[in-house]
């Protein structure tokens, strides 16, 4: 089935512009497209008309890596759930209807133009600690000289997927990064390998985190509902346990 | 005489590697502080080196165009990666993956290469692991594995079906650890536009700040292409949208030769196109035919049918479906090589017994192994003569289990369950076996500038087996290039920073300046994408799964055809000081549209069909790739000279000291 719809998309010139909604109609959107494959009718019936086509972020199209963002009608990757804005269809509208799309809203992640953000601030939490310090010599020990339950395996997996795309602090009232943090902490104080730095990792983590003026968690539970990969809320719990029970230790 | 000397090590191949090292040059650790390289993509190849080189003390440069080395494409990779290490103690060894390896790639890759590849395989897990890599275990604790594609082992490694994710994110890992310590400066949201040549050697390139349109120099001791492959060039790919051949094209006409750009692989198992809208192609992990069998009706009345939607497949009886893979290579059966397996469907899809509406799709059914499970599920919960819905209910578990996150993609792109019907599937463009000619040092034919991953051409030859790009990402950024650039570098300690104000960087930049102004200024009548299209159409339909010489022919004159009409009524909105998509794809296109040529060219010299690469003109009686080792067991290293068209040939002879060249079957 084809539809018709009306689209108010936020268009921002750059980060200095103050930015505003415009209304855009499409036409004869199949119901199989994905969103993406919408907003690239949009753009090429705006390139044909000698207009500026809207800047979205997106890469592999396929919901792993991160890229795409995008709030749709108020929700993070839209009124799907488990999915990411690229792998969102257009059987999840209706003719006739208004789509309201925006970019990530949190003072932490500025737009850079139209619906494109800068999440550079997720990356400098990642540099403060999301590591384990080995070196790639080669000579490390065989990999089967770990043993790992395969339950913690399986939860450093599940915390593991996350896809660094933003949507937890977009959609969090209070634009806080904790279950991106979270996820990654756990990730690493799941593993064997990962004990050594436990301490100092959560510690340093989390202080990079405050520094970018991301907000703190209240437990509303949004975030999980949001995202695309399901990490769970029970990890923001884990990485508050991990951050006390450094903090108390903590020699510095 | 050939320009190339591929620098292979003297000895017996199982030696080559351990004694190049033992007597290359190094660089001293105080004196790697005073050397700079240039890292172009920061996927598995480019994210690995970048971490390892800094971690021994280079000064690292990296530059991707996303907003972060996470997102570079080698984090689509879903089903896993191969080691020889015989964790399942099934026959394996380094010397049968080099075997399977060199066999899977119909005896057109370098030898010498391939054994330090599955030489330096197990050392990738230990290293991932050691990273806190997540890798799939079994109840012992242990690391698990599966079987891909063209192999009698399992000795595939996996996280899930996001093993790309997991191995990128540890190789990421590993470059968060040095951009703390200021070793690794990240050029992000950065997109390279040339490589500077001073002196003969790669010294610098010329990239542009995609958020601000600025352009930069920037300077090295050596400069690394890790910028992934070409498959974009078909359009429609399993690629990212963004992936592109322009920093490998750029430095072929900068002197770098290019080889072999026909071998191409096409994946069997992506979920079939819907429109003229699509804008990718999604692939379905070969994982998935460990336990998906595939199939399509052997009556063409009931293909038909299924064609025109009036007979669903779970109505089609067992008898009356051909499982045309099992069919033909009974010993390997559902997990037969990409290419022989997406000639096949082709085959059957072609004979009309396609199975969507545009007759171009084959079932993928995993009703046999959810029963299979099921019963042996039953029997480990001891439960007594089970009901068959129950079997159903307890198998469906245990492919949920291992493949969840795939039946999921499938189900939100297809709106179909995959659990209740089989998966429709149909090949698309996945991954170029071609690229830039490296030696056994993995430097191109420039010095100084070196080529890993997808990009360079050297492991896979004319068809790469699953789980091997990640494995040899790994290998070329961890293991084998920290040690071979050290050798080239190790004169240089004394150079001191290379200037950016010679006039060498003032030309290139001048042209790439005028190049962005051309389009900004060309106001023509269609978007990047409407010739970009245009040219994936050519490539599909003429340079794809099966070649003939008109075919190619045609095909060369079309491209140049779309080319000039690209250059003249291209229309790039927007400016280029800021963030312009439009600007980004335009200079992308363009390098395709003269990579297509050479790409049509080389499928035309090679007058054999062998791997990706299939000739209709050279094929045995029963439709199986026939092979020239007497004319053709070469690499085809291409010397750009101003002109696709006009590129000159040279050849790298293939020299098989430990394997001798056999028919390639898996029947």
């Amino acid at each position: 089935m084809n539809m018709n719809l009306t689209l108010k998309v936020w268009r921002q010139k750059n980060a200095q512009d103050k930015g505003k909604m415009v209304e855009y109609k499409v036409t004869n959107i199949s119901d199989h497209m994905s969103f993406l494959e919408m907003l690239d009718v949009l753009n090429e019936d705006l390139v044909n008309k000698n207009e500026e086509p809207v800047a979205f972020d997106h890469d592999c199209r396929e919901g792993i890596c991160g890229m795409c963002s995008l709030h749709i009608n108020g929700e993070a990757h839209g009124p799907d759930r488990g999915v990411t804005t690229c792998q969102l269809h257009m059987r999840m509208f209706k003719d006739g209807q208004t789509i309201y799309i925006e970019p990530w809203r949190a003072k932490a992640l500025p737009v850079i133009k139209d619906l494109i953000v800068d999440r550079s601030a997720l990356e400098r939490i990642q540099h403060a600690g999301g590591y384990i310090s080995v070196n790639t010599s080669g000579n490390t020990q065989d990999a089967n000289a770990i043993l790992i339950r395969k339950s913690d395996a399986d939860k450093a997996m599940d915390a593991a997927s996350c896809i660094g795309c933003g949507a937890c602090v977009a959609t969090c009232k209070n634009s806080s990064a904790m279950l991106f943090v979270a996820a990654k902490v756990s990730q690493f104080s799941y593993l064997p390998q990962g004990q050594i730095e436990r301490k100092e990792r959560v510690m340093n983590m989390v202080e990079q985190m405050d520094k970018e003026g991301f907000g703190n968690c209240t437990n509303t539970g949004a975030c999980e509902v949001e995202c695309p990969k399901g990490i769970s809320l029970e990890f923001i719990a884990r990485m508050n346990r991990e951050y006390f029970g450094a903090k108390i230790v903590s020699e510095k | 005489m050939s320009k190339l000397d591929s620098k292979i090590p003297e000895g017996p191949v199982a030696q080559k590697w351990t004694n190049y090292k033992n007597h290359i040059n190094l660089v001293n650790p105080a004196n790697k502080r005073n050397i700079d390289i240039i890292i172009v993509g920061t996927g598995l190849a480019g994210g690995s080196a970048a971490a390892t080189l800094a971690e021994q003390g280079y000064n690292v440069k990296t530059f991707c165009y996303q907003d972060s080395p996470r997102r570079a494409h080698s984090i689509a990779a879903q089903g896993g990666i191969n080691a020889a290490k015989n964790y399942m103690g099934d026959g394996d060894s380094t010397y049968r993956l080099f075997y399977d390896t060199v066999k899977g790639g119909d005896y057109r890759s370098r030898e010498a290469n391939v054994h330090r590849l599955a030489e330096v395989s197990a050392n990738i897990i230990d290293q991932c692991v050691a990273q806190g890599v997540p890798l799939a275990r079994d109840y012992g604790g242990l690391l698990d594995n599966r079987s891909f594609g063209g192999t009698l082992v399992s000795r595939t490694f996996y996280a899930k079906g996001q093993t790309g994710q997991q191995l990128l994110l540890g190789a990421y890992s590993a470059m968060n650890r040095q951009i703390a310590r200021g070793k690794i400066q990240m050029f992000n949201r950065h997109e390279m536009m040339d490589v500077v040549i001073v002196n003969g050697k790669a010294r610098g390139i010329i990239a542009r700040n995609m958020i601000t349109g600025e352009i930069e120099r920037h300077s090295a001791h050596a400069v690394v292409i890790a910028s992934g492959g070409y498959g974009n060039v078909y359009y429609l790919s399993t690629n990212a949208m963004g992936s592109n051949g322009s920093a490998a094209w750029k430095a072929h006409k900068k002197g770098a030769f290019f080889a072999n750009p026909c071998f191409t692989q096409i994946h069997p198992t992506c979920i079939p196109r819907s429109g003229d809208y699509q804008s990718k192609l999604t692939l379905m992990s070969e994982s998935l035919r460990n336990d998906g069998r595939i199939w399509v009706p052997k009556k063409i009345e009931d293909a038909k049918a299924i064609q025109q939607g009036k007979l669903k497949p779970i109505q089609i009886a067992e008898e009356d479906r051909d499982y045309y893979l099992e069919r033909r290579y009974p010993s390997f059966g559902n997990l037969a090589p990409r290419d022989i397996s997406s000639r096949a469907a082709k085959e059957r899809c072609d004979a009309g017994y396609g199975v969507n509406a545009t007759g171009e799709a084959v079932y993928l059914d995993f009703a046999t192994a959810i029963n299979r499970y099921g019963k042996e599920k039953a029997l480990i919960l001891g439960i007594q003569s089970p009901t068959k819905e129950k079997i159903i209910e307890l198998g469906e578990k245990v492919i949920e289990e291992k493949y969840g996150n795939l039946f999921q993609m499938y189900e939100k792109i297809v709106d179909q369950n995959p659990y209740k019907t089989p998966m429709m599937i149909y090949p698309a463009t996945h991954y170029t076996m071609g690229g830039l000619w490296v030696d056994y040092n993995l430097m191109t034919t420039v010095p100084g500038l070196y080529c890993i991953g997808e990009a360079n051409f050297s492991d896979h030859g004319a068809n790469r087996l699953g789980a091997s790009a990640l494995m040899q990402g790994l290998a070329d950024g961890y293991f084998v290039l920290p040690y071979t650039i050290g050798d080239y570098l190790a004169p240089d300690i004394k150079t001191g920073p290379i200037p950016t104000n010679s006039t060498e960087f003032d030309e290139a930049e001048k042209a790439i300046k005028e190049k962005l102004t051309f389009f900004i200024n060309n106001k023509g009548e269609h978007s990047v994408d409407y010739y970009h299209k245009k040219l994936g159409k050519i490539m599909w339909d003429k340079v794809g799964m099966g070649r003939t010489v008109k075919s190619l022919e045609e095909a060369i004159v079309e491209i140049q055809q779309v080319r000039d009409e690209f250059w003249k009524n291209v229309k790039v909105p927007g400016q280029m000081n800021e963030l312009n998509p439009e600007l980004e794809k335009a200079t992308r296109v363009a390098d395709f549209m003269e990579l297509a040529e050479l790409f049509a060219k080389d499928a035309l010299n090679r007058n054999e069909s062998c791997g990706g690469h299939f000739r209709e003109d050279f094929q045995t009686e029963d439709g199986e790739a026939l092979r020239d080792d007497v004319n053709y067991a070469y690499v085809a290293a291409w010397e750009y000279t101003g002109k696709p068209s006009e590129a000159i040939l040279h050849k790298e002879e293939l020299k098989f000291e430990e394997l001798e060249f056999k028919t390639r079957s898996y029947k």
